[in-house]
């Protein structure tokens, strides 16, 4: 315990450093050398630029300067817990037949390998184990898409980071099974935790992974997290990113996807609570005929802040996007949207597709939406469009002119504004938990402290009547 | 009386749009209130079921027994008024199951009755389709999105059939109707028809009265009823137009 109060007297830039200069031999322990010299690179660039802060362009709207200027631990070997962790971690979504990968407080929570084939054949396991058994593929793939511009996150990352979760589907692979990662922040003391994930899609492969991100105690957390993904031609991606972290808590996620031809992709950032929320999602499309649904839902209200930065390279010809963002904001509840298209000089007959609808509940809430689109060729189709209203009131009356409460004739159309976020989901039973979530979250039912993020507290419903709307 | 509104006055933004209207509807009847453009006929419609920003500045509504002004007009509802509207509002994402399992319920809890179960309500659903002969399958179509005119209307005397009200206000209900629809819609009403509840039709023309037979015909103008007769009056306005009232007015 002495060496975390001795922690807590510095800055997090500062602990950090110091922790990359002295304790560098915890922190390249499991290396292969070309992670170790990534390594040093990006600990130069950190040192030069430091964290950003709300000057910086691309952070100018956010709201990272309150997080850094709290103090946190940072450990950097794992911790032995006395709670039950089986326990902790169990999914009890109905009909949702998972493979769980779990993370408590940033320390991969596995096997004692920490590496494993699944039935379908995909190898998972801990970022160490991965390195330690498939140098290779590190040696191939590590760090060449997570890059630092305009985000030193990135490179205190890649500086620093231990463990994360490592996918690998080999060519022609088909998952059966959804992977679910649970990371679970469960300490008594401000923590500040990294990840790093790498994910790798061999040709014709299928994978769906739903990543939550959760905190199960009122303690503040800082995740920052860096995921790289490889989905090579004709492979078959979704992601489902769940967000659910207490109100002084934040997360700044880094996703960078690479696709290859005719390779698709849909990932779906569903941000349900959270103190300070930061996505940067970068997708590039790098082969013929690739498609990437990029899509998201934000329910934000108290003080709460999500900032979501997207960009989609349209690199190669023949290629589409579909980018779609909504959100409800109440009370003081800040967002950002700033979507990026770009397309390059060759990327002739792209279509792209850029969406971001607001409601503000009221008028102390903020959105800042900017459409971004650099486009190079000549023979292509780009389209971007924001809105930030009100409810319809119109609608309103109509629903009240039924007899329906003015308090449910809100969230009905809260609900059905979001709806077609959730339509999105193409695993059943995913979506009706989702479909639930939601409610439960614009009803302000939503748990943050109950286990994983699909628990919250709830029993399992039977559905075989549509989703009872009167009970809302 | 059903519906007694005594001395109404109302304005929208501090203007004033009824000036003193009196009427009184008993179970049983239909009154029909017709009259020029911009005289109040929706604004009367609106002031009766509690839509926001009109004022009632003066004057009573009473409906079985109850003053309502000061009612929501989510409870005006609950207490048996429908509103048929003139431009049935599209809701995107709101299934029309959800939406009349929702308010079918929200009377039953007003009343302090039990939700009704799923069977029973469904059941009731294929029923009342078929009175306004609505053949698609509404279960997973959002309200009112992509519906044509014509099916829009219906929708609103399918909600009406589903809801049962005692007060049925059908407002400019045959605009946009073309013959068909509208013979439809005015079957659909007449079946609905008892001893127990009572109907104001507003509209600007004659054309729907000769389907929905009214027993009192009203002409409104300028904020108030100007004229009130039996269904005869429908014929001769719709003979003589409306300038034979503003010129009755002016003399």
């Amino acid at each position: 315990m002495s060496n975390y109060e001795t922690q807590q007297l510095q800055a997090l830039d500062e602990l950090l450093i110091n922790q990359f200069e002295e304790k560098k031999h915890l922190v390249t322990a499991y290396d292969i050398p070309k992670v170790t010299a990534l390594r040093e690179k990006h600990f130069k660039d950190f040192l030069t630029t430091g964290f950003p802060d709300s000057s910086h362009e691309k952070w100018r709207f956010s709201e990272i300067d309150g997080m850094l200027e709290q103090q946190y631990v940072h450990a950097l070997e794992p911790q032995k817990t006395e709670k039950n962790v089986e326990e902790l971690f169990r999914c009890e979504v109905h009909n949702f037949n998972t493979e769980i990968i779990s993370l408590l407080n940033g320390w991969f929570h596995d096997s004692e390998s920490g590496l494993h084939t699944t039935t379908d054949g995909i190898i998972v396991g801990s970022f160490r184990a991965g390195m330690k058994a498939y140098p290779a593929l590190f040696e191939k793939y590590y760090g060449e898409l997570a890059h630092s511009e305009n985000n030193s996150f990135v490179s205190i990352n890649t500086a620093l980071v231990q463990d994360g979760v490592f996918i690998y589907v080999p060519d022609g692979v088909k998952a059966s099974k959804t992977l679910q990662i649970i990371k679970l922040i469960d300490r008594n003391e401000n923590n500040f935790v990294q990840n790093r994930n790498l994910i790798i899609l061999g040709r014709n492969s299928h994978l769906s992974l739903m990543h939550c991100d959760d905190s199960i105690n009122h303690f503040t957390s800082l995740v920052n997290t860096v995921t790289e993904i490889f989905v090579a031609e004709n492979a078959n991606f979704e992601l489902y990113k769940l967000q659910n972290l207490n109100d002084q808590s934040g997360l700044v996620n880094s996703t960078f996807i690479k696709q290859e031809a005719n390779s698709n992709i849909k990932t779906n950032t569903l941000t349900f609570n959270c103190g300070m929320i930061r996505n940067n999602i970068e997708v590039a499309l790098d082969g013929k005929g690739a498609h990437a649904d990029v899509l998201g839902l934000y329910l934000m209200d108290k003080q709460q802040h999500v900032d979501n930065q997207i960009r989609i390279l349209h690199n190669q010809p023949h290629c589409t996007s579909n980018e779609l963002f909504k959100g409800i904001l109440d009370d003081e509840a800040t967002a950002v949207f700033n979507g990026y298209i770009y397309v390059a000089r060759d990327a002739q007959k792209t279509n792209a597709y850029q969406n971001n609808n607001n409601i503000l509940l009221k008028p102390t809430a903020t959105i800042d939406t900017m459409p971004f689109l650099e486009i190079y060729a000549d023979d292509v189709k780009c389209s971007h469009g924001a809105t930030i209203g009100q409810l319809d009131m119109e609608a309103m009356f109509y629903l009240r002119s039924r007899g329906i409460s003015a308090a449910n004739a809100r969230l009905l159309l809260m609900y059905a504004f979001a709806a077609d976020i959730i339509d999105n989901i193409s695993i059943e039973p995913l979506r009706i938990r989702i479909d639930d979530m939601v409610k439960k979250r614009l009803r302000g039912e939503l748990s943050v402290c109950e286990k994983c993020v699909l628990h919250c507290g709830s029993p399992e419903k039977e559905y075989n009547f549509e989703i009872d709307m009167s009970k809302l | 009386m059903l519906l007694n509104i005594k001395n109404l006055h109302v304005s929208i933004d501090g203007k004033e749009i009824i000036k003193g209207l009196n009427l009184g509807v008993n179970s049983g009847e239909v009154h029909a209130i017709m009259g020029p453009n911009g005289t109040g006929k929706s604004t009367l419609a609106a002031a009766i079921t509690g839509r926001d920003g009109y004022e009632i500045t003066e004057g009573e509504i009473w409906f079985k027994g109850k003053n309502i002004v000061e009612l929501s007009a989510e409870e005006r509802a609950n207490e048996g008024i429908f509103l048929s509207f003139q431009y049935p509002v599209e809701i995107p994402g709101v299934s029309m199951t959800n939406f009349m399992r929702t308010a079918v319920n929200a009377r039953r809890e007003y009343h302090k009755q039990p939700p009704m179960p799923a069977g029973e309500f469904l059941k009731m659903m294929e029923e009342k389709k078929n009175l306004v002969e609505i053949h698609a399958k509404l279960t997973n179509r959002s309200v009112n999105e992509g519906f044509s005119g014509g099916e829009k209307k219906k929708n609103e005397i399918f909600q009406m059939a589903m809801l049962e009200p005692t007060l049925a206000i059908l407002d400019e209900t045959d605009s946009g109707l073309d013959i068909d629809a509208l013979k439809v819609v005015a079957k659909g009403v007449n079946q609905l028809r008892s001893k127990d509840n009572a109907f104001v039709i507003i509209t600007h023309y004659q054309r729907l009265l000769d389907h929905i037979t009214p027993d009192f015909v009203h002409v409104l103008y300028d904020g108030k009823i100007v004229k009130t007769g039996g269904k005869n009056l429908a014929l001769e306005l719709e003979e003589r137009g409306y300038e034979w009232i503003k010129d009755h007015q002016l003399a």
